[in-house]
């Protein structure tokens, strides 16, 4: 049913078209995520991940479409600002975060609190947030480096450090766009494991082109070309796919 | 708590300016002029100046050293300032002015007019001309910022406008119309708060005046440098997109710095006029806002500290050398700026802070068998 599908997802995305100039990056994208779910999304390069996380995350308006957060929020209404205080979390392709800032403060930045600025001013932090931080740099293996630069971390450093800021702001949705772009083989292997670990009790969407890092993540994949879905299911079913074999995986 | 707020240099500088709001009273008032250790007025009020540049450099190192926002028009918020004191001192001369008129200065009644200007009322209060003296700036940044920041306007196209603000008022102040003296300011001020303005003792009190409001400024600016508020500034800063999308709203961020730090340039240019005796139109030209950004600059952004001493250092350079060769000082600036842009591109406390930061420690690369665990 339409409608249950609506109500009773995370996020739902129906008939969601965006243009640039005329090239239409998304046409007609729908897409339903449960909540708790994890998905992956696969497709050629310009097939419109990217857009449509940036659709999801207000920083893009779609032309056309509805874009639902938890079955009520409009998010094609509200500014990205807005919608990261809904809790829909971002982890860009190149790690970005405060180059200037140390590690601990990248992680007290990101931590879930009241955004506005008379608060970060005049307001007194939770009385855990030491506690919360501490706990974040030693799930991400930071604790020594706590007071360093973020800009003195190694890559692999940067990356975990990324991934501490989004545990720290605690989303519902976690928007993860090619998380291993340019690691070893270990090190995706490993992200792999903690994305896993993470989906055990957050809903996140995965785009990633590597197609043994899908699989290691074991989850329904998406497949998206020329702005639409392709196809949707299981990996095996989906590389199964004729027509996914002939856009994308047979090249 | 202290400890953050009062670091090592802004102690330094606080005590530095303590000393001399004591110190300069007592040197130009007590020490007599024929011992060598007297400090005739005019180095006084030259100081005096110089402070008041270093105010209006801490306002602006708040908004470009510390969130980006590099405003080529806070000369405007500084000038805007210095009119709220000027109306003061205006109003204070009363009978006294060439005219003889009790209630409108001079150059009103040499336009003929009849009626003291609507924008003109209150400015005989010194509490109401202090407070407008924060109050118009801090209104024009708020405005201005609320149209800007919100449609998103940044980098060069944000500095651009802000030049043609200050520009825009630049030429509206220069109309006769507008009612703020035309070309010729404001000047001829006799007294402020019932002291004669030319005394000795009141341009060692303007000074000790300056020297106190430079120490708040720098307070002021490291409380909020320090809070998590400046964490979120020094972000958007360094990551804009990124602040947005962990949920900051970056335009009221913005917002709030550029017109408090207005508003403190605003304090500054009201202590300027009445120790340099003239406000004028010159006063919105774009160079000066330029100039104040070079101040910054040399002296080391996102600093406070760095801006203030940058604004004394430079000015005694321009005070220098325009009295060697007048006509070169824009020359001398320009390549100054482009020296401390090659050599020194964090200015002279960054530059400091470069000699003593240690070379990192290398870091060992991560693990390959320990990755990263989420706690359950
Ligand atoms: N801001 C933009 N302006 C113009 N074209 C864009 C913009 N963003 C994306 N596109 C175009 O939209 C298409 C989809 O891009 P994107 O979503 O980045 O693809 P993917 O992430 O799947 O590789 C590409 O052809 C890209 O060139
Ligand atoms: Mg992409």
């Amino acid at each position: 049913m339409e409608n249950l599908a609506l109500t009773q997802s995370l996020l739902y995305l129906d008939g969601v078209a965006v243009s640039f100039d005329g090239y239409k990056a998304l046409r007609g994208l729908s897409l339903t995520l449960a909540p708790g779910e994890m998905r992956a999304i696969i497709g050629p390069n310009g097939a419109g991940k990217t857009t449509m996380m940036d659709v999801i995350t207000g920083k893009t308006r779609p032309d056309e479409g509805v874009v639902l957060f938890g079955g009520t929020e409009d998010l094609t209404q509200l500014d990205e600002a807005a919608i990261a205080q809904l809790g829909v979390g971002r982890k860009f392709q190149k790690p970005t975060m405060f180059e200037s800032q140390s590690v601990e403060d990248n992680i007290l930045l990101a931590l879930k609190a009241p955004r506005e600025a008379r608060a970060t001013l005049f307001g007194k932090p939770a009385p855990d947030t030491r506690e919360r931080i501490d706990r974040i740099l030693e799930t991400i293996k930071l604790t020594a480096h706590r007071k360093r630069m973020a800009a003195d971390l190694s890559h692999g450093q940067k990356q975990w450090l990324e991934i501490g800021m989004l545990l720290a702001q605690d989303p519902k949705l976690l928007l993860v766009d090619e998380p291993v772009a340019g690691m070893t083989d270990a090190e995706t292997m490993q992200t792999a494991d903690l994305l896993r670990e993470i989906a055990r009790d957050h809903s996140v969407v995965v785009v990633e082109h590597d197609m043994d890092f899908v699989r290691k993540l074991g989850v329904k994949v998406t497949v998206l070309h020329e702005g639409a879905v392709l196809a949707e299911g299981p990996l095996d079913q989906v590389s199964a796919d004729p027509r996914v074999i002939e856009v994308y995986l047979g090249r | 708590m202290l400890q953050t707020l009062l670091d090592k240099r802004t102690l330094i500088a606080v005590l530095l300016c303590a000393v001399a709001a004591v110190a300069v009273p007592i040197l130009s008032l007590v020490v007599p002029p024929s011992s060598p250790l007297h400090m005739p007025p005019y180095v006084v009020a030259l100081i005096g100046k110089y402070l008041c540049y270093a105010i209006l450099a801490v306002a602006l190192d708040l908004v470009w050293g510390y969130c980006g926002i590099l405003s080529l028009g806070h000369g405007a918020f500084f000038a805007l300032g210095g009119y709220a004191m000027g109306m003061y001192l205006m109003r204070q001369i009363g009978a006294r002015g060439v005219y003889g008129n009790p209630l409108l200065p001079d150059f009103m009644v040499f336009l003929n007019w009849k009626a003291l200007p609507v924008a003109w009322w209150g400015f005989q209060s010194f509490p109401y001309a202090a407070l407008m003296a924060m109050l118009a700036p801090g209104a024009l940044a708020f405005a201005f910022g609320w149209l800007a920041f919100r449609s998103r306007v940044t980098g060069v196209y944000l500095s651009i406008i802000t030049q043609a603000m200050t520009y825009a008022l630049m030429l509206a102040f220069f109309r006769n119309d507008m009612g703020f003296g035309g070309n010729n300011g404001l000047t001829d001020f006799k007294d402020i708060l019932g002291f004669n303005i030319q005394s000795d003792a009141t341009r060692a009190a303007l000074f000790s005046a300056s020297a106190i409001v430079l120490i708040l400024a720098l307070l002021v600016g490291r409380f909020l440098v320090t809070s998590k508020f400046g964490k979120v500034l020094i972000a958007i800063r360094d990551a804009e997109s990124r602040a947005r999308f962990l949920g900051y709203r970056v335009e009221y961020y913005k917002l709030a710095v550029f017109t408090v730090s207005a508003m403190l340039a605003g304090v500054a240019g009201a202590l300027y006029v009445p120790q340099v005796g003239i406000i004028n139109p010159g006063e919105f030209a774009p160079a000066n806002s330029i100039e104040a950004v070079i101040w910054v600059a040399v002296g080391g952004r996102g600093t406070l500290v760095g801006a203030a001493l940058g604004a004394v250092l430079v000015n005694f350079g321009k005070t220098v050398f325009t009295g060697a060769l007048p006509e070169y000082w824009l020359f001398a600036l320009g390549l100054l700026f482009v020296l401390v842009t090659l050599f020194l591109p964090k200015g002279i406390l960054g530059a400091l802070d470069s000699l003593k930061r240690k070379p990192a420690p290398p870091i060992e690369p991560a693990d390959a068998d320990v990755a990263p665990k989420i706690a359950g």
